[in-house]
């Protein structure tokens, strides 16, 4: 049975005036309908930019250099601008991390909503208005008829936020690409964003793709999970059990990183070094030099991603 | 000496600079200029503000590859009979001093008001900010204009020949110095709340000596860029004082006098009277923007929008 | 926001306070309201009789309020060339140079926003290209040097516009009042060739500025987010990113127009245009101080205007300028 989304063999390269840099080098995930999942990574591991590939806005000078994207058994990493245009923020839509940055400062909030709305269907000016509210309701927001004539700068962070949940729900999209949701936000908000995005997955059987580096968070949300480093996928499973018995020796490192995971008055995992950028990536096995489980082998080949124990899926020679 | 010297052949500055041709071709018609008006004086055919060289016998006669011209006179006469070259070469002088002297005193007046208003802030700020403002509504020629035009009236047409160039300079660089107090400001706003600055507090340093001796010179490219528009800037506004009648004398004509004086005469032929001296003009000028254009993409592209 | 416009207003006020001040100082010294009301034939003792009637020996500040409470009842002295009101010479001759600005300001908009918006959107084309070359040489070229080659291309070589003057031109109201070139093909002809030099100096900058802010804000998350949302392109960059191009750059024409006032007396100049820089550049060769006076009050007063109605203009329409106003 085909999946609602399949990534295979995604390689996105950047175009720089002294060569190509390969940001994503062969990442293969899937996505089942109503299902979630977690895209999890350091900074500059190219999390942002997977997801940015799915719908193909991923800022110049990147480009899809191999593999393909299938959604709703169409080949949509071949879609020209124009049909892309019918799936964004339509059938896949997207969250932005910093909603302030998000919302264009010079509109109200019901123009954003309904030139939304106005773009994919056609649908009158009262009509596109009466589902904007009831968005706005399904997102818990009060007043939600003064929130359409107001402008971002007036609404509180969560709000804004909210709002950006409102604004991705409209065409009723088959799945949502939350990039950094919470990031920008306090951390008492977080929590209630996340909880109203399971919510409305769950109600709505919507897929999500959560893209952060935030564990806690991602262990709570999502059913699956893939973590990424240096632009390639080294686990990939079911979320408790990855979490609770992490394969990648990198994985096992990050987990062990956060506090509350370890017994009480036991060390921190720490990971010596730090990722390497785009450019500099090592032979064999991008993780090697940083591993402690590391072996000759692991500095010659590059290990790819096969099923281990537990119905877990992870790079490694070792493991 | 000579270690500051491959410390420049080694920055970053140097570096563009050498691959930017045009910034390179610019610098080179610049110095060619800067020379010429410097040598002015000794480099002449004559002096064109001496009344005792001038014949007017000798007026609008063609530049000398022309029919009625003649080799004493290579681009021609103007129609006081003046020898062209010369003038241009005196005028190119009085406007680079008027021009570096205006932008001078804009500069130092800008740099203490904005130093101060940036550095002290609160009230000062909000004073000094203010009269910047406003005289920032005027536009600046409009408010040279008018105090050139106030002074000749005021005081006479022979005081105010007498003091010409001195008067051109404090006109001009009074009538534009809230462009240097703003940018000033703003980037000592920026540079104030960095660690260096509250480490200079912190040790005790007077106000005064933290603001000259740290922020200052952190915030000098954003001079530098403002400099070089504003001389530009200066000498066309001299240009267009002098076409007003309002800047140089008719005894000591400058590019922008020679181009008003030269507009009566293109209709009936003379046209080197003004096409001569306005080239002179526009090439000068534009070598000056297209220099401070590059200034301002080597140091930072968008901070200096306008 | 209303507050933010009493604030302006109140701002206004001040600083026409303070021009009016400067203005009337100066007057009093030099100027010779004596000589303005009856000329020069007067004896010394007529003239001592005259100058107690209308109480040029009061003191300063008296002289000064009574200055201000004439001038907001429109008397602004007496011209001593035109012999007649100053306030009536200068409206006189403001029509002329409006209807230069309004020409020009037309000519700017048309061209600049096109040539602006297509630089930023496609800044490797060979138009942009173009554009920006020209763009720092008409900078370096001044005005009058532009409208003399100009007048010496159309006028004189190629014979197809008229080189100086205003042409035709008709009575809008009836009354005498405003002498308008809009209305006649002479009268545009006329328009012609000045509107165009005096937006030389304009365009450049207005299509750079156009171009760099378009720029940025092409680069920020909105857009970003509005491409996510599957708007059509057109919709993106004509009303997402134009509106926000669009702020700055109208503050700045604001500025602009003043500058391009001042720009007027050099076009008038070269064209022999009967505006009223031409009548400024007249009253200083006749040491008329009180017209002199009169035209800076009249000007400051306008600059004043204009600015304060952009800035509340500029309130409108960008909701968050409203709100942080804590300058």
């Amino acid at each position: 049975m085909p999946h609602l989304l399949e990534v295979r063999d995604l390689e996105v390269k950047f175009a720089l005036r002294f060569g190509d840099i390969t940001a994503i080098d062969g990442v293969s995930f899937a996505l089942d309908k109503g299902e979630r999942l977690g895209l999890v990574g350091e900074s500059g591991a190219g999390k942002s930019v997977t997801g940015f590939s799915i719908i193909n806005l991923i800022s110049k000078p990147g480009f899809i250099a191999k593999g393909s994207i299938s959604f709703e058994g169409n080949t949509i990493s071949e879609y020209s601008d124009a049909r892309m245009r019918k799936i964004r923020g339509n059938r896949i839509s997207m969250i932005f991390q910093d909603p302030m940055m998000t919302l264009n400062p010079v509109f109200t909030i019901g123009f954003q909503m309904i030139e939304t709305l106005q773009a994919h269907q056609r649908i009158s000016k009262g009509g596109a208005r009466k589902i904007a509210l009831q968005k706005l309701k399904k997102v818990h927001i009060p007043s939600p008829e003064k929130r359409l004539e107001q402008y971002p700068h007036e609404l509180s962070g969560g709000m804004r936020q909210r709002i950006i949940i409102a604004i991705s729900l409209l065409s009723n999209p088959a799945i949502i690409i939350a990039d950094e949701p919470t990031t920008a936000l306090d951390v008492t908000i977080q929590a209630e964003i996340m909880d109203l995005l399971q919510e409305l997955c769950e109600t709505d059987k919507m897929g999500l793709i959560l893209i952060t580096h935030d564990l806690a968070v991602v262990s709570q949300v999502t059913e699956k999970i893939a973590v990424m480093y240096a632009g390639k996928i080294i686990e990939y499973g079911p979320t408790d059990r990855v979490v609770h018995a992490p394969v990648h020796p990198y994985t096992h490192g990050l987990i062990g990183s956060i506090p509350g995971s370890i017994p009480p008055g036991e060390d921190l995992v720490q990971i010596p070094g730090m990722m390497p950028t785009l450019s500099d990536i090592p032979p064999g096995c991008a993780f090697n030099p940083r591993c402690e489980l590391r072996r000759d082998i692991c500095m010659q080949k590059t290990p790819i991603l096969e099923q281990k124990q537990n119905g877990i899926m992870a790079a490694c020679h070792v493991k | 000496m000579n270690k500051k010297i491959r410390q420049f052949k080694d920055s970053y500055f140097f570096y563009s600079f050498k691959r930017d041709k045009v910034a390179m071709a610019s610098f080179f018609v610049l110095v060619i200029f800067l020379f010429l008006a410097l040598t002015a004086p000794w480099i002449s055919p004559m002096n064109p503000y001496d009344a005792d060289n001038i014949d007017i016998m000798n007026s609008e006669l063609p530049p000398m590859w022309m029919e009625e011209g003649a080799p004493e006179f290579p681009l021609g006469t103007d129609n006081q009979g003046r020898d062209m070259l010369s003038t241009m070469l005196y005028g190119l002088r009085t406007s680079i001093i008027i021009g570096l002297g205006a932008v001078f005193l804009q500069g130092f007046i800008g740099i203490v008001v904005g130093l101060t208003a940036g550095y002290i802030g609160g009230k000062t700020d909000a004073i000094l900010m203010r009269l910047a403002d406003i005289q920032f509504s005027f536009p600046y020629l409009m408010v040279a204009i008018l105090m050139s035009a106030i002074f000749q009236v005021v005081f006479g047409l022979g005081s105010f020949e007498r003091l010409a160039i001195p008067l051109l300079t404090i006109i001009i660089g009074l009538s534009n110095w809230p462009m240097f107090a703003r940018t000033i400001r703003a980037s000592v706003m920026g540079e104030k709340n960095k660690e260096y600055v509250e480490a200079a507090r912190v040790i005790g340093l007077p106000r005064v000596t933290i603001m000259l001796r740290h922020v200052l010179p952190n915030s000098l490219t954003s001079v530098m860029v403002i400099a070089t528009i504003q001389v530009a800037n200066a000498i066309m506004s001299e240009a267009a004082l002098s076409f007003l009648g309002l800047g140089m004398p008719v005894t000591m004509p400058s590019l922008g006098s020679l181009i008003r004086s030269g507009q009566e005469y293109i209709f009936s032929g003379s046209w080197w009277i003004t096409v001569f001296p306005g080239i002179w003009l526009v090439i000068f000028v534009l070598v000056i923007n297209l220099l401070g254009d590059w200034l301002r993409d080597v140091f930072n592209p968008k901070l200096y929008k306008g | 926001m209303f507050a933010f416009i009493v604030r302006r207003v109140l701002q206004a006020v001040i600083v026409m306070l303070a021009i009016s001040l400067v203005g009337f100082s100066i007057k009093n010294q030099i100027g010779d309201p004596v000589r303005d009301l009856v000329g020069e034939r007067v004896t010394p003792a007529e003239r001592a009789q005259i100058a107690d009637e209308i109480g040029l020996n009061d003191p300063f500040l008296v002289q000064y309020v009574r200055f201000v409470k004439q001038a907001l009842k429109g008397d602004l002295g007496r011209s001593f060339l035109y012999n007649k009101p100053a306030l009536e010479v200068i409206l006189k001759h403001a029509p002329a140079t409006i209807e230069l600005l309004i020409g020009t300001a037309l000519i700017i908009i048309v061209v600049s926003l096109p040539l602006g918006v297509q630089s930023a959107l496609q800044p490797r084309s060979m138009l942009s290209r173009f554009t920006m070359s020209f763009s720092t040489l008409g900078v370096s070229m001044p005005v009058f040097l532009t409208a003399i080659l100009l007048i010496y291309l159309f006028a004189v070589h190629l014979q197809i516009l008229p080189s100086y003057g205003r042409g035709e031109t008709v009575d809008v109201f009836g009354n005498g009042y405003w002498m308008s070139g809009f209305f006649t093909v002479d009268g545009l002809k006329h328009l012609i060739l000045p509107c165009f030099s005096l937006s030389t100096l304009m365009l450049p900058l207005f299509i750079r500025l156009i171009r760099s802010e378009m720029m940025e804000v092409l680069e920020t998350e909105y857009i970003k987010y509005a491409w996510a949302k599957g708007l059509s392109p057109t919709r993106v960059w004509m009303v997402h990113a134009f509106k926000n191009t669009l702020l700055p750059v109208v503050t700045v024409f604001g500025v602009q127009i003043g500058i391009m006032f001042a720009y007027t007396l050099l076009t008038e100049l070269v064209f022999q245009w009967q505006g009223m820089g031409f009548m400024f550049l007249e009253a200083v060769q006749r040491a008329d101080i009180s017209l002199l006076i009169a035209y800076l009050v009249v000007v400051a007063c306008v600059f004043v205007l204009v600015n304060t109605v952009v800035d509340i203009f500029y309130g409108f329409i960008n909701p968050t300028v409203r709100v942080t106003e804590t300058k």
